[in-house]
């Protein structure tokens, strides 16, 4: 199958439409929170939150005996919800570091949800099959009302960040200052976080409990290292997000048997290496390029300043001399000397060289501190 | 010196004691700070300095004792304050500008959900002007040095246009220039008569710089005006190891 085919069949094929939107809508909605989580250095939060959420499904199921998603999901939310909670409880009561707190909800939470599991598959009720799709996500179960649900959350959350754009921003940045001014900083923790626990419980049907963490880390890593303002942070995250479910989603359709949440996953994480290799301004590529750059810069410098060195003794800095003489300096090659004849700094007559007026000046202020601020 | 009337008390420190965990770490501290004075608060690493500040302003909650501001709770009158935290105290690798920052000064009397506008920014590269620090109002905060991050906090403070300033450490990290620079914004918030309250390291230049001072090592030590109790008894009783300081006068 080629693309535009698969393109038509997106826009033609109900399942796979449903599918597409629905991965697409819920990487821009965890892009999106992940930027806060990523930024408040609460990456771990997202692993507890849906960890926390399993037992949730368990016992929405036994106590229900339904298996539909908005039941066995509203489970999570309140688990994932009361995990949560306990995690801040924890924080502020004990002297516990918030990692620690953490990993102790995520596993006491995990524990108890597994053991629900199998306790639940030991029934003899031929209803309980299917549960266990929760842990690694099943995209194809995905309906119509499913997306609205999805769409619906996403677009609250959004119009919720837009309204509170400022307190959340102080927060992530400064939250003793935060306080100080006078805002309630334990009501805007409290907003971000639950759209976070909101936005996992959502995507536990399509990624699953042991991934998701990932769906709110990846995009929000990648987009970090493409930009300095967290509003473009932010947007970037929720399209990196959304082109992974995209991308994921057409991937595990035409490859048989690839099951789309970790498909999702590793295009998220795929954007993630790109971005930390080849980002301008921070990617490892660029930096090395520069740190190459800066030493033959350094190279050549080194050498002008020698040559204005010997310049100097003479009245007219123009004056030539041999290029013999250079040999007594180290960073010498014959290559920074055209490089330098290149650019005007210096001339050669014969095997003799002499700086130009350009070369002499440049090589005078070489040192100097540059006092420019051009912004 | 500039605080003539000594009967308007700015903030006003009753029996404060504050624990992080068992053993208290301020220990029913006493203090008045007259209006208008330039205070330091000097005491050893752990004396309690930081901690001093964040409880008067809330940020923690203290095991006993009451703050007042202007003889009103501090929660009615936040708006007269301005905090400059220790710099290390945030992530400087946040994806915003200096002047984005500086912005935040304005955030407590816009209140919630209003953005800022022209008359904030306005207000904001004033503050930047101040501190000398305009040409880097578009920089990305990571690529500031120590001493201009810090002056970035200063300026977010001055935007606040408080009557008191508490500032932890505002010479942290910087150079000669910077620190006279600094020191002479204070002197003039002092001129304008506000209340300047600086968690301070240096011990030689207290004379030079403040008219009050204040000695703390969990419990308070001795508070008052420079040129009555800086001296040797108090900074031996301080700073534990017997202080012969070589300050003059
Ligand atoms: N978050 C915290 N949890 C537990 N203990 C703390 C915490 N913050 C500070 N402490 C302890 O409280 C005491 C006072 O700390 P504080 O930061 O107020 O000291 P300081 O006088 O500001 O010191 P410095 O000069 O190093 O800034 C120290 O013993 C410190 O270890
Ligand atoms: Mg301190």
């Amino acid at each position: 199958m080629d693309i535009t085919e698969y393109i038509q069949l997106v826009f033609t094929d109900y399942t796979l439409r449903t599918i597409t939107l629905g991965t697409a809508v819920l990487g821009a909605a965890t892009g999106m929170l992940g930027s806060f989580a990523v930024l408040r250095k609460q990456s771990l939060l997202g692993d507890a939150i849906s960890h926390a959420a399993l037992p949730g499904i368990a016992i929405a199921f036994l106590i229900t005996g339904a298996k539909d998603t908005n039941t066995l999901l509203i489970g999570a939310l309140v688990s994932g919800l009361i995990g949560t909670f306990w995690i801040r409880g924890i924080v502020t009561k004990t002297h516990l570091k918030s990692d620690t707190a953490l990993g102790l909800i995520l596993s006491l939470f995990f524990g108890f949800g597994m053991l629900l599991l199998t306790f639940i598959q030991k029934q003899p009720n031929a209803n309980q099959a299917g549960l266990d799709k929760y842990l690694f996500g099943q995209a194809a179960t995905l309906v119509e009302s499913d997306v609205w649900l999805m769409a619906i959350v996403t677009g609250i959350c959004l119009i919720v960040m837009l309204t509170f754009w400022k307190e959340f921003k102080i927060l992530l940045f400064d939250a003793d200052y935060t306080k100080t001014l006078g805002f309630n900083t334990k009501t805007i923790d409290i907003l971000i976080t639950s759209f976070i626990v909101l936005a996992i419980v959502l995507g536990l049907q399509t990624v699953g409990v042991v991934l998701m963490s990932a769906m709110l880390l990846a995009p929000a890593a990648a987009a970090r290292q493409w930009t300095n303002s967290l509003a473009m942070m932010v947007f970037l995250a929720a399209l990196f997000g959304a082109f992974s479910g995209v991308f994921g989603t057409a991937i595990s359709a035409t490859q048989n048997n690839l099951s789309t949440g970790p498909v999702i996953v590793l295009v998220a994480s795929v954007f993630v290496v790109f971005s930390f290799v080849f980002s301008p301004s921070r990617g490892l590529l660029f930096k090395q390029i520069r740190f190459i750059k800066n030493r033959r810069d350094l190279e050549l410098h080194k050498t002008l300043a020698f040559m204005h060195h010997i310049a100097e003794t003479h009245e007219d800095i123009s004056h030539p001399h041999a290029i013999k003489l250079l040999n007594n300096f180290q960073g010498y090659t014959r290559s920074t000397l055209q490089k330098l004849v290149e650019k005007d700094y210096v001339e050669l007559k014969g095997n003799m060289w002499s700086l130009t007026k350009i070369g002499f000046e440049t090589a005078a202020n070489l040192y100097t501190k540059q006092v420019t601020e051009n912004e | 010196m500039l605080y003539n009337s000594m009967d308007k008390i700015a903030v006003k420190v009753d029996d404060l004691t504050v624990a992080y965990n068992y053993k208290p770490v301020l220990w029913d501290i006493d203090l008045e700070i007259p209006e208008g004075v330039l205070m330091a608060i000097v005491g050893p690493n752990g004396a309690g300095k930081s901690t001093l500040i964040k409880a008067i302003l809330g940020i923690l909650k203290p095991i006993a004792g009451s703050v007042t501001i202007y003889d009103k709770s501090y929660e009615k009158q936040r708006r007269l304050v301005a905090y400059v935290p220790q710099k290390g105290s945030v992530d400087w690798d946040f994806p915003t500008t200096a002047l984005d920052v500086v912005m935040m000064g304005t955030y407590g009397s816009l209140g919630w959900i209003k953005r800022p506008g022209q008359k904030e920014k306005k207000a904001a590269l004033e503050a930047l002007e101040k501190v000398g620090m305009l040409a880097f109002k578009s920089r990305q905060i990571s690529q500031l040095s120590g001493g201009q991050q810090q002056r970035i906090f200063l300026a977010r403070a001055l935007v606040q246009n408080a009557s008191i300033y508490f500032m932890d450490e505002p010479f942290q990290g910087v150079d000669a220039t910077t620190e006279i620079a600094i020191i002479n914004i204070l002197k003039e918030l002092r001129k304008a008569g506000k209340t300047v309250i600086v968690v301070h390291h240096d011990l030689q230049t207290v004379p030079e710089y403040f008219d009050w001072v204040t000695f703390l090592n969990v419990k308070k030590i001795a508070t008052g005006p420079v040129k009555d109790i800086f001296n040797d008894d108090n900074l031996t009783k301080t700073y534990g190891i017997n202080y012969k300081v070589s300050i003059q006068e």
